[in-house]
């Protein structure tokens, strides 16, 4: 028996940066039009933006500042494109790459580093900002997007129509889909029908592991065992991202269930700051990929349309190396971790046990002098 | 804001070194932060390191194919920016805290080293592992273990203390079993020893015979067999003797078999192995048991099964030139009979003071079944036999 490795991408962009809706089904095509021209600037600033901060930090995890850091290039369009399909109500749940998804948020990112700097375990209010902090154990944070929807589904957060109905997108990577705890949220997202939207991207590598050597068929298939609908998209395509990612929460908002999205994209960088790919993968892959620049391929469009011309784009440009700049003071200027920050952060509300290992460690400071 | 030395950071996740591969900056030259100034090699990747300082170059501190470790400078540059960042400076003043991360922390303590006394490499002042077994080293167990004038340390493992005066040795296997069984039977069974002092001459006169007769020409001819045979010949006569204290069904456990346990200092420690089902040899066929028994204790082949279900034992600690002791029982067992060194001593004999062939017996039993009535005749057939051997005949 044969499966094949034949499901549609969708494509809004082409790597030229000319537009056409054609491929886009109606729900899709629902959300494209609502675009205007301030939107996809809105969209282009975000990830250039990502792109100098995550240049940044690996000069600075080069330079000793930080312990280790996973670099988005080439994923900007897949992250801030899906990104840009969350209603202020929606939660986003990220693992541990998806920088222009946290930039897309609002939050800012002198946040990020704090955890690649070792300074706490996460660096912003995930509540306040409707984005989970990172979580470096490969998918275990899908598990906990999908309990987070069906908490949704219990407490009646979804499908009623109102405004206030929110849908949960978690990012996962083409690794993570290989984790059997992510084959067991998908298992519970469908049996709960729960409001949450997979996207998958499909980078090629899980570290030094091509895709191909571990999923036999398109991710965007992966869903069809689970009764979870799958679309796939070009993942170097912000307006598709955004297109199929748009669709699928406003589904699940309306109580329509999990869907999982499949963006096909690159991983430009090395895995991590720790690894060096050029062992496991050849050049000419990255030449390949490297003309299917998904910032440029935004901009392109944008210049086509006139909506950014030289003058706008250096702007937006110098914003973002600002932006970048103002991330390293940051960083540098951030102070060795409080031990009584981990006390403070384990329990939302005073914690009878918690309290007391705090107050040891209080008097075990005054007797030891230790920092 | 002045020179500035850049130091390697650690490039990748618990990288210790890396080897310069390409400068791409000269002396002289200015630079701008995150410009790249070298390339570098480590275990895991070839990366560019950025300057973390607009200014100008002054020296490179390593050249192309050097090895430079985590936290050696690479580079030193004049930066006048005053947004330049301060360098890590090494921690001085003896009031300081000990910086030490709580793996290093367990590793010192594991070796015996108080992290305070170890010099620091890390940045910061921090006490990295190396640095705990680099202080290790000075205090090698090679080193200190010997005494003087002596090459070798007599102990082969375990963990000398940092003041070299004493040597820590893990409780293991055979060592921590006999601990045990030893606690176990010493403060389990009350014992008592019997001794008994023999004329062994006619004994080694018997030995001498059997070494030299044809049919025992494919076994080893001892003491000690005529000794266990001995022992036999006394369960025979009293086989109250060969028993087993149950105390937990709170019965008396008397055994029909006699699988007689010998002791036997090997390599890898004492060990009690059996010769299974002993009251049914003839006595060139418990000469071939005792010596595939020693045999296996020499070579280290024990097995479980051999050491499994003793009913009473023989310690042979005449091979050590020890006249008697007060044996420990095995466990389980109720009397064990300790064989001392046999030397020629002034006897009486015939109602003269002659040199005899001497030996001295103990017999330890558990008095809960044993009584001393049964103890002292057991010991004292054990006796007869070896002061006649022709007893022996009498009581088959």
């Amino acid at each position: 028996m044969s499966l094949g490795d034949h499901v549609p991408t969708l494509q809004v962009l082409d790597p030229g940066g000319q537009r056409t809706d054609a491929g886009a089904l109606p729900g899709e095509l629902r959300h494209l039009r609502t675009l205007t021209p301030a939107h996809l600037i809105a969209m282009y600033r975000i990830m250039v933006r990502t792109r100098a901060v995550d240049a940044e930090a690996t000069a600075l995890q080069r330079r000793g500042e930080l312990g280790l850091w996973a670099s988005c290039l080439g994923q900007e369009a897949a992250q801030v494109g899906s990104a840009h399909a969350l209603a202020p109500a929606d939660y986003a749940f990220p693992s541990y790459r998806e920088h222009g998804v946290v930039l897309a948020r609002g939050i800012d990112p002198a946040a990020i580093v704090r955890l690649f700097r070792g300074v706490d375990h996460g660096g912003w209010d995930a509540a306040a900002h409707r984005c989970h902090t990172y979580t470096l154990v490969v998918g275990g944070h899908v598990l906990h997007a999908v309990g987070y929807a069906m908490g949704a589904v219990l407490t009646g957060r979804d499908g009623t129509g109102a405004p206030t109905d929110e849908a949960v997108l978690v990012y996962l990577g083409d690794g993570a889909m290989a984790q059997g705890h992510v084959a067991e949220a998908l298992v519970f997202a469908a049996s709960y029908q729960a409001p949450v939207v997979f996207f998958v991207q499909n980078n090629g590598w899980a570290i030094s592991t091509p895709t191909r050597a571990h999923a036999r068929a398109p991710f965007a298939r992966r869903g069809e065992g689970f009764a979870i609908p799958g679309r796939r998209v070009d993942g170097n395509d912000a307006l598709a991202c955004f297109a199929a990612t748009a669709a699928a929460l406003a589904d699940a908002r309306a109580g329509r269930g999990p869907a999982i999205v499949e963006a096909v994209t690159y991983r430009m960088a090395p895995h991590t700051t720790a690894d060096d790919p050029t062992r496991y993968r050849d050049a000419a892959e990255e030449r390949r990929w490297a003309t299917r620049d998904p910032v440029a391929r935004l901009e392109k469009h944008l210049r086509g349309i006139g909506a950014v011309d030289d003058s706008s784009a250096a702007q937006i440009g110098a914003e973002a190396a600002e932006v970048a700049i103002r991330m390293r003071d940051a960083c540098l200027a951030l102070g060795p971790p409080q031990m009584e920050d981990l006390f403070a952060r384990v329990y939302a509300t005073e914690h009878q046990q918690v309290s007391a290992e705090s107050a040891a460690w209080a008097s075990r400071r005054v007797s030891h002098g230790a920092r | 804001m002045g020179v500035q030395a850049f130091v390697l950071p650690d490039p990748g996740e618990g990288l210790t070194q890396a080897v310069i591969a390409a400068w791409r900056v000269a002396p002289g030259e200015d630079v701008t932060v995150n410009q790249v100034l070298v390339e570098v090699e480590t275990a895991k990747s070839l990366v560019e390191l950025p300057s973390p300082w607009t200014g100008k170059v002054v020296a490179l501190a390593a050249a192309v194919g050097d090895t430079v470790p985590v936290g050696a400078p690479l580079i030193h540059i004049d930066a006048p920016d005053d947004a330049a960042l301060p360098t890590a400076t090494g921690v001085d003043g003896a009031h300081k805290p000990v910086l030490a991360k709580p793996p290093v922390r367990a590793l010192a303590k594991h070796l015996g080293i108080d992290v305070a006394t170890v010099r620091p490499s890390g940045p910061g002042g921090i006490v990295t592992r190396e640095d705990v077994l680099a202080a290790n080293v000075e205090q090698s167990p090679g080193h200190l273990a010997a005494y003087p004038g002596d090459d070798a340390p007599w102990l082969t493992g375990g963990t000398v203390a940092r003041d070299g005066r004493s040597t820590r040795v893990p409780v293991r296997s055979v060592r921590r079993r006999t601990a045990e069984a030893m606690v176990t039977s010493a403060f389990t069974a009350p014992h008592v020893t019997v001794f008994r002092t023999v004329d062994m001459t006619r004994t080694m006169e018997l030995v001498k015979r059997l070494r030299e007769d044809r049919e025992f020409a494919d076994a080893r001819v001892t003491p000690l067999l005529i000794v266990a045979k001995a022992l036999l010949l006394a369960v025979r006569r009293h086989p109250e003797i060969n028993a087993s204290w149950d105390d937990e069904a709170q019965e008396i456990i008397y055994k029909h078999y006699v699988n007689l346990g010998i002791a036997a200092q090997t390599a890898r420690g004492l060990m009690v192995p059996n010769i299974k089902d002993a009251h049914r040899l003839t006595l060139h066929e418990l000469a071939l048991g005792l010596g595939e028994l020693t045999a296996a204790a020499r070579a280290g082949s024990t097995t479980a099964h051999a050491m499994a279900d003793g009913t009473i034992t023989i310690t042979n600690i005449g091979v050590f030139g020890i006249d008697t002791g007060t044996p420990i029982l095995s466990p389980g067992e109720a009397a064990i009979l300790a064989f001392g060194a046999v030397e020629p001593r002034p006897w009486v004999h015939g109602g003269q003071v002659e040199p005899r062939d001497v030996t001295e017996l103990a017999l330890s039993f558990d008095h809960r079944l044993v009584d001393g009535a049964l103890g002292s005749v057991v010991l004292s057939d054990v006796a007869r036999i070896l002061t006649d051997p022709a007893q022996g005949l009498v009581w088959s």
